[in-house]
């Protein structure tokens, strides 16, 4: 798993915020596996990706895949036990954290890399006030005085579009309805203006109405700080409309990379082309829907070759015997299926 | 309201929501020759990796043995002594010693189980069985019949253990009645019971209001389920691992409080044989002979800690976020 | 013309808001749903949309007789469901059965397969005999392309997209008419629902059922249904055909609902057009007065706060719409460009 993809060109609209371009995080080669009673789940096999200022890189998968809990890999908030990390760096401005002392990696979280999550009432504490919590933020991180803080948790507030941000900051989170809670959770996760934000699954629980409004708040946010996103989503609509990369997760593997368009224009990996068969569009009352036969695997006990080979149309002996690796297919896209060529080359 | 969550001993197992990590089980593919099993089994392969558990299901069954069979384990007279070995040491015939009345300390132990633990476990029976259907009854019905069974639960709880088993038994069993011995012993098993079912029923009550709810529930009363059915096949089987978990506490609690009640004269009385009164009848003469009180509290203690253990473990192999 | 089997007329469901411990003081509704009314025909599939809040999961609830309606009347074959009881009621329970969103939470952790499947039958003894329902039960697993041999495994063996089969087939053992469908592939993964909904689609060309298939995903009722009704605070803001909703949808909520949904297509991203809604849904404890939407609507009008729109056609449409200003807007249907 050497020769990853890698983009050649430098990040699109890096420049202009005072920032470096380039490789904000890089995630090389991790490996995670969950110990349990019932024996080894391999969560993450080699997961390769990074992520540039400006960026939207959509991690797209099913439950399962793995996409979150790289997330919380990087974030350092995986649950130890019964999550271990066997392999890999995670670097973030070319320094693997993964070495680094807690303290150091709590400095990055939330200056360097902020996480906004799917469950916004869970994820806000429901005994302290919306305001103060962002407030507190710049109090512990930034030494602020008890009246300057408030002041810019206002000002966060006001950001992310929250009407009567001034009569809001002393709501409690179950006085927010769901879209408005997950604008203060946006505005939480960027008080400290990270570099990077991990959005995973932002809008999931939110009505289609909202979704659009919280989707259309983080890109615009996401352009004015010149933010490197990584979007975790299993929803191919969204990424569609928002994404600039797309990685696709199966199995705690990376199976495809590439530019938006191109995946979608012609997928080179027969689980995404799956995957798009499958979903139901809303332009169109297909017939039956081309599905995707089968399950996931047991990630206690992964097929060997290609951990897709059970479900695709197209497996030969071959995926039954060799991991495909993540090979570069065409400029700028990678996938890791044996046939790729095939795929791409395919009328 | 009485608060439900004075009774979160154990979180309801709920129906375990994969989470990421966990992967589709029971993917057809493959001959994976796995047996069935529920959550109670998934329990017992929790189980029985503790050494806690196994250590605690040892001395309660040796316990459970001394009550069932004293013979088994002693051929000495636990009531009857000859005043000449009175307050003897231990020795090869008698291993714990005699008491005052020169009766052999290890058959009295012995001997002491069997009220200590039928008194207990009856006690814990009666107040799960009480308990539990005044919480089903309350938690299931909710209106007026919740609000009156709780507000009377809420009496019964008011009430200091210690201070209500004097005063009921002081009633029924005070100094110059002549009850028989299991009559004596049904009255503090009674006691025990009138004094703490409000708690189990507090636990059951939570339970079910929170089982209530589950859309499985939702889902058998869409199919047409009665209310029997509901309760008995849907709702007690989900509700009832707190009460499992908080009965087995209990048993040990309950032979503390029945030694308690024995040694302050008020619960079982000579020529029952038990170690609450052993307790009680060595305390003239600790200074003479430590031994007359520690080897009935040894007993006591072992017998209490490995309820409690056995308790503790069943609790953390039932309950899911624990694992 | 099939005929009716279910007639939902001026339904509303109110829950009280209490204030109080031991004195219960009534301190408002919430209107959950407020006058609904729709057909459903033998054979066909209505989709119910909306947005959380906008009372469809309580319309289930109550076409399931799980609920007694506040007011107005559900009719199976012209029969009110909400007044019968006992018997009766048990016998039209084996003809409207329920699927239900989370295939985690609505299977009895504590039963095998075989008696969640099979306890339908132990209900209702007469629909098989005894000796027969094992056999029934493997029948119905292999039906919806479960494993028969699985039969005595527990709902945590499966995956999601398992469970939300044998719940399928649960509603399905006691071969009725009509299936209420809420939100059954909404807690699915993408590759899994598409199979899921194949199934439904399976089924019901199989037995010939009719679906009330309620949900929030606007392309999974467009793929399934015949009919769809829009609903929006506890009213129905909108119903017609399929086409007629997503080709041609005439209220604004509608409009603005269809625009927002994202299509997995990203050259449609610079030339798709979003109504953006502003604000949130009001409390349906106190709903707007006159339309309920004209608190968000770019279209509101003083009339629009005085009179509550009728469901009805208008001129220049085809199909009913609740809106005092209902017509077309070409540029919701563009995403073929």
């Amino acid at each position: 798993m050497s020769d990853i993809l890698v983009s050649e060109q430098s990040a699109p609209g890096a420049d202009g915020s005072g920032r470096p371009s380039g490789r904000l995080l890089e995630v090389e080669d991790l490996r995670v596996e969950f110990r349990t009673r019932d024996g080894v789940a391999k969560v993450i096999n080699g997961v390769t990706y990074h992520v540039e200022a400006g960026e939207t890189l959509a991690v797209l998968g099913e439950s399962g895949s793995g996409k979150s809990v790289t997330a919380q890999t990087i974030m350092g908030i995986l649950d130890t036990p019964p999550g271990f990390v066997t392999n890999g760096q995670v670097r973030f401005h070319g320094k693997d954290m993964l070495k680094m002392s807690a303290e150091e990696r709590r400095r990055i979280r939330g200056e360097g890399i902020a996480m906004i999550f799917q469950d916004s009432l869970s994820a806000l504490n429901p005994v302290f006030t919306v305001g103060f919590q962002i407030a507190e933020q710049f109090r512990i991180r930034r030494g602020m005085s008890r009246a300057d803080a408030k002041k810019r948790a206002v000002e966060m507030l006001d950001q992310v579009k929250i009407p009567n941000a001034k009569g809001r900051y002393s709501n409690y989170p179950h006085q927010f309805s769901g879209g408005m809670r997950q604008r203060a959770m946006i505005a939480m996760s960027l008080a400290l203006d990270p570099e990077v934000l991990i959005a995973d699954e932002p809008t999931t629980a939110l009505d289609v109405t909202v979704q659009a409004q919280i989707m259309d708040l983080l890109g615009e946010l996401q352009r004015e700080r010149q933010m490197g996103m990584i979007l975790i989503t299993h929803d191919l609509g969204v990424v569609a409309d928002v994404a600039d990369r797309i990685a696709v997760m199966y199995a705690g593997r990376i199976v495809e990379e590439a530019d938006v368009f191109e995946l979608y224009r012609k997928p080179a990996h027969p689980y995404t082309l799956g995957l798009l068969n499958s979903i139901p569009r809303m332009d169109e009352r297909g017939q039956e829907l081309r599905t995707i036969k089968g399950l996931p695997p047991n990630l206690m006990n992964i097929p060997p070759g290609c951990p897709f080979n059970p479900r695709c149309p197209m497996a030969q002996p071959v995926c039954r015997e060799k991991v495909p690796p993540l090979l570069q297919v065409g400029a700028g896209r990678a996938s890791a299926c044996h046939f790729a060529e095939e795929l791409v080359n395919r009328d | 309201m009485s608060d439900p969550s004075t009774a979160s001993i154990v979180s309801t197992p709920r129906a375990e929501q994969p989470t990421e990590t966990v992967s589709p089980v029971g993917a057809p593919q493959g001959d994976r020759k796995e047996k069935p099993r529920g959550l109670l089994g998934d329990a017992w392969l929790d189980l029985r990796r503790k050494p806690l558990f196994w250590i605690s299901a040892l001395f309660i069954l040796l316990f459970l043995l001394m009550a069932a069979f004293p013979q088994l384990f002693t051929s000495g007279d636990a009531v009857n002594g000859s005043l000449d070995r009175s307050l003897g040491k231990p020795s090869g015939d008698a291993w714990f010693g005699y008491d005052f009345q020169g009766r052999d300390v290890y058959a009295r132990v012995i001997y002491g189980a069997r009220a200590s633990i039928v008194v207990s476990v009856l006690s814990v029976l009666g107040t799960l069985l009480v308990g539990g259907a005044m919480g089903v009854i309350a938690g299931y019905r909710g209106g007026w019949v919740d609000a009156v069974l709780s507000r009377v639960a809420d009496v019964f709880f008011g009430l200091p253990f210690v201070l209500g088993a004097i005063v009921i038994l002081t009633t029924f069993n005070g100094s110059g009645t002549s009850n028989s011995q299991w009559k004596i012993m049904g009255l503090v098993t009674v006691s025990l019971i009138v004094l703490s079912w409000p708690v189990v029923m507090r636990l059951m009550r939570s339970s079910v209001l929170s089982t209530k709810e589950a859309d499985y529930i939702v889902a058998a009363r869409a199919l047409g389920a009665g209310t029997g059915r509901i309760v008995l096949k849907h709702l007690l089987p989900n509700c009832l691992a707190p009460l499992l978990v908080y009965g087995t506490i209990m048993v040990g609690s309950f032979i503390g409080a029945e030694a308690t009640l024995s040694f302050l004269g008020v619960g079982l009385k000579s020529p029952v044989v038990s170690w609450g009164i052993m307790i009680s009848e060595s305390q003239s003469f600790i200074r003479v002979s430590p031994s007359l009180l520690f080897f009935p509290s040894l007993f006591l203690v072992l017998a209490v800690l490995s309820f409690v253990m056995l308790g503790e473990a069943v609790r953390e192999a039932l309950d899911p976020k624990l694992r | 013309m099939t005929e009716n089997i279910i007639e939902v007329r001026d339904l509303v469901k109110h829950y009280p808001v209490t204030s109080g411990v031991v004195f219960k003081k009534t301190i408002g509704q919430v209107k959950a749903v407020d006058g609904v009314s729709f057909d459903l025909k033998a054979g066909e599939t209505l989709g119910v949309v909306g947005e959380s809040g906008c009372g469809k999961s309580t319309l289930a609830r109550v076409l399931m007789n799980l609920e007694k309606p506040t007011a107005g009347s559900v009719l199976y074959k012209g029969q009110d469901i909400s007044r019968l009881s006992g018997g009766a009621l048990r016998r039209l329970r084996r003809q409207i059965q329920l699927v239900m969103q989370d295939p985690y939470t609505s299977l009895n952790p504590r039963m095998t397969v075989g008696d969640l499947i099979g306890e339908p039958f132990e209900i209702h003894p007469e629909v098989a005999p005894k000796g027969s329902r094992r056999s029934k039960v493997k029948e119905l697993l292999d039906l919806v392309g479960l494993n028969p041999e699985h039969i005595n495994r527990y709902p945590h063996q499966f995956s999601g997209g398992q469970r939300q089969r044998i719940g399928i087939a649960r509603a399905l053992a006691l071969r009725p008419e009509v299936i209420v469908c809420d939100e059954p592939v909404s807690a699915l993964d993408v590759s899994i629902q598409a199979q899921v909904m194949n199934l439904l689609e399976k089924l019901q060309s199989e037995f010939g059922l009719s679906y009330v298939f309620i949900a929030h995903d606007l392309s999974v009722v467009r793929h399934l249904s015949d009919r769809v009704a829009v609903m929006y605070l506890g009213k129905m803001v909108e119903i017609g055909t399929e086409d007629e909703i997503y080709e041609r949808p005439t209220h604004p909520y509608t409009q603005a609902l269809l625009s927002a949904v994202p299509v997995p297509d990203p050259t449609l991203r610079e030339n798709k057009t979003i109504i953006r809604l502003t604000g949130d849904v009001p409390s349906p404890i106190s709903p707007p007065s006159g339309c309920r939407f004209r608190t968000r609507c770019w279209k509101a009008q003083d009339v629009c706060a005085q009179e509550v729109p009728l469901l009805e056609i208008r001129p220049g449409s085809d199909h009913p719409s609740a809106c005092h200003f209902a017509e077309k807007r070409e540029i919701v249907a563009s995403y073929e460009g």
